[in-house]
């Protein structure tokens, strides 16, 4: 029944989705609403392993960034198409998440952040020495054409950014509802503990890694084309990080509705201000909602919502059972 | 006679330059109620880190059921039937008492192919058999000390062990929670599971045990009955001199 009131509403989503593309007129709707879009990607993806899991990844723009430029390899050297270039980068973000894995091995808490800081970097300086991709100063990219049925690129984006997050979504709730989600849990809530109950915590984190990483990688692919640009600064920014850790954050991390919430709320925030104000107060909005948030309302909207519209009494076991 | 379930085999562990544990050997026949007891930082624990996989040891062989595990990682010791409760308790805080149960039937007792209505069956007889039955939805964060104890135990059993380790249980519980805690660990020994009791409360070891085992600085100082372990002038000057 719920499986297939999600199922409904992610139909729903992406039906709204296209005919957006073919009734509105003014294309800002679809610029503005892709970052949207993308940023609910990027916070689901990063909650599979930061919230689920409880390691705290800093390295998002790495993801993001390698995703970039991954797209833009592809585009340049072979000339391919924009569902290959997400699909590769999604592939390349799997392996990267897969090394990510191997670090929690050893580190922990605040140093596994550290290193992933640390990777971010490494990967950045890589590209930045990369002088097919452009290097430093960047790269200019060509859009093709867009594909049937769609005769605006900007709304072919649009679409596959809302898609995209239907599957991220769509994985991220699998993960949550299913043992992998448990043991995840357990996992982050204690490792030596759900180690000696039997739970295969390298495993399961590799699996974890591995899947945010795909997502995050992915969502950077066509951003290049989204940009018709690319360059590191930019593709690398760490506003990345703070903006997925911060949306899961703020929206909750113990549902994958929180990070759809926190997304929603904090990039159509931004976008607004950006038009209205200027980008450089965004950075100021995201740091004083995340400190608002972990002071009045630890665990997000979610949260929020369960202290004031849930009986305290009916559901003791808190977010945990829910779908 | 029967195989052992467990045999320790010269098992040594280091930290570093220090040897926390010192080439200690033990077997355990099927079904038996073996005491540990030491001073405070005699090894037991490390001992039994060991032997869960918690940690590797440095020397030595661990063979469980006649496999050597010396090399296999904890979740899997863990499959294979051996669970333990930790000195300090380590609930899912975030979980409850039935979701830290399930953790265990879901990842431990992963080949018995239960169904969703099997599992918290078999979760519900588990905790109400341990006396928990009133707590099954209760965060694990909110129980009291001598629940989370029982909770410990309760998650190591829904794991189906064969053999079950249970460190320091009863530590600052009152006499008569001691005797409940220790009424339960007997109950499960008549179902057929092998357990270690490590324990500093004498009277609960004297009372459990079929045999004694003593460690002092990592190194075993006396092994046989109770009452001639206690008897033993090593033993009581190992504990005297603390
Ligand atoms: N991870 C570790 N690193 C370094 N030293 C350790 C470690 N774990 C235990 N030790 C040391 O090993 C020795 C044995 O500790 P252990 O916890 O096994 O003792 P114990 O017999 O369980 O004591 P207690 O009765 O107090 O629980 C102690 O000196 C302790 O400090
Ligand atoms: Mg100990």
């Amino acid at each position: 029944m719920r499986g297939n009131g999600f199922w409904l509403a992610a139909a729903a989503f992406i039906s709204a989705a296209y005919g957006l593309t073919v009734f509105a007129t003014n294309d800002y709707v679809f610029f503005a609403g892709y970052i949207i879009l993308q940023f609910m990607v990027l916070a689901t993806a990063w909650n599979i392993l930061g919230g689920y899991a409880g390691y705290v990844n800093f390295g998002t723009n790495a993801f993001f960034g390698l995703g970039v430029y991954t797209a833009v390899f592809m585009a340049k050297a072979f000339g391919a198409p924009l569902l290959l270039q997400i699909l590769v980068a999604g592939l390349v973000g799997a392996v990267l998440g897969f090394a990510v894995g191997l670090l929690t091995l050893r580190m922990h808490g605040i140093f596994f952040s550290i290193a992933t800081i640390a990777m971010s970097i490494i990967i950045e300086t890589f590209i930045i020495n990369w002088k097919f991709v452009g290097g430093a100063s960047g790269v200019q990219l060509l859009r093709p054409p867009p594909t049937a049925p769609f005769d605006s690129y900007i709304r072919m984006l649009f679409v596959i950014a809302a898609v995209m997050v239907v599957l991220a979504v769509a994985v991220a709730r699998y993960v949550q509802n299913s043992w992998i989600g448990r043991g995840l849990r357990a996992v982050r809530d204690d490792e030596i503990a759900a180690e000696c109950t039997g739970v295969p915590t390298l495993q399961l984190k590799l699996l974890a890694c591995s899947i945010s990483g795909f997502f995050l990688c992915a969502m950077g692919a066509p951003a290049a084309m989204y940009l018709q640009y690319a360059d590191p600064a930019s593709a690398f920014n760490l506003n990345y990080s703070v903006s997925a850790l911060a949306m899961s954050l703020i929206g909750g991390t113990a549902h994958w509705i929180g990070p759809l919430l926190g997304a929603l709320l904090l990039a159509s925030t931004q976008q607004l201000l950006t038009v209205t104000i200027s980008s450089e107060v965004n950075v100021l909005v995201l740091g004083l909602m995340l400190v608002l948030f972990v002071v009045g309302a630890p665990d997000g909207l979610i949260g929020l919502y369960r202290r004031f519209f849930k009986p305290k009494s009916s559901d003791p076991s808190g977010g945990s059972s829910a779908p | 006679m029967s195989h052992p379930v467990l045999h320790v085999d010269q098992v040594t562990k280091r930290f570093g330059g220090f040897t926390a544990v010192d080439n200690v050997s033990l077997t355990l026949r099927p079904g038996e109620r073996f005491g540990l007891i030491g001073p405070n930082g005699s090894g037991k624990t490390t001992l039994i880190n060991c032997i869960s996989g918690a940690l590797r040891s440095t020397e030595g062989r661990v063979t469980f059921d006649g496999h050597d595990v010396s090399t296999l990682p904890a979740y899997k010791r863990t499959r294979r039937g051996i669970a333990r409760s930790f000195q300090i308790p380590r609930p899912f805080k975030s979980m409850t008492v039935l979701e830290n149960l399930l953790v265990a039937i879901d990842f431990a007792a992963v080949g018995h192919g239960l169904n969703a209505r099997q599992q918290e069956s078999e979760v519900t007889a588990i905790l109400d058999k341990m006396g928990l039955g009133s707590k099954t939805h209760v965060l694990s964060s909110q129980l009291s000390q001598v629940e989370l104890r029982k909770m410990e135990l309760a998650r190591a059993v829904a794991s189906r062990p064969k053999l079950l380790i249970s460190d320091e249980a009863m530590a600052g519980l009152s006499s008569s929670e001691i005797d409940e805690v220790l009424d339960l660990l007997i109950a499960l020994n008549k179902d057929g599971i092998t357990i270690i009791m490590i324990e500093h409360i004498m009277h609960a070891v004297m009372r459990f045990s079929d045999r004694v085992l003593c460690m002092e600085a990592g190194r075993v100082i006396a092994e046989g009955a109770p009452k001639d372990v206690m008897a033993n002038p090593r033993v009581q000057e190992a504990y005297l001199g603390v």
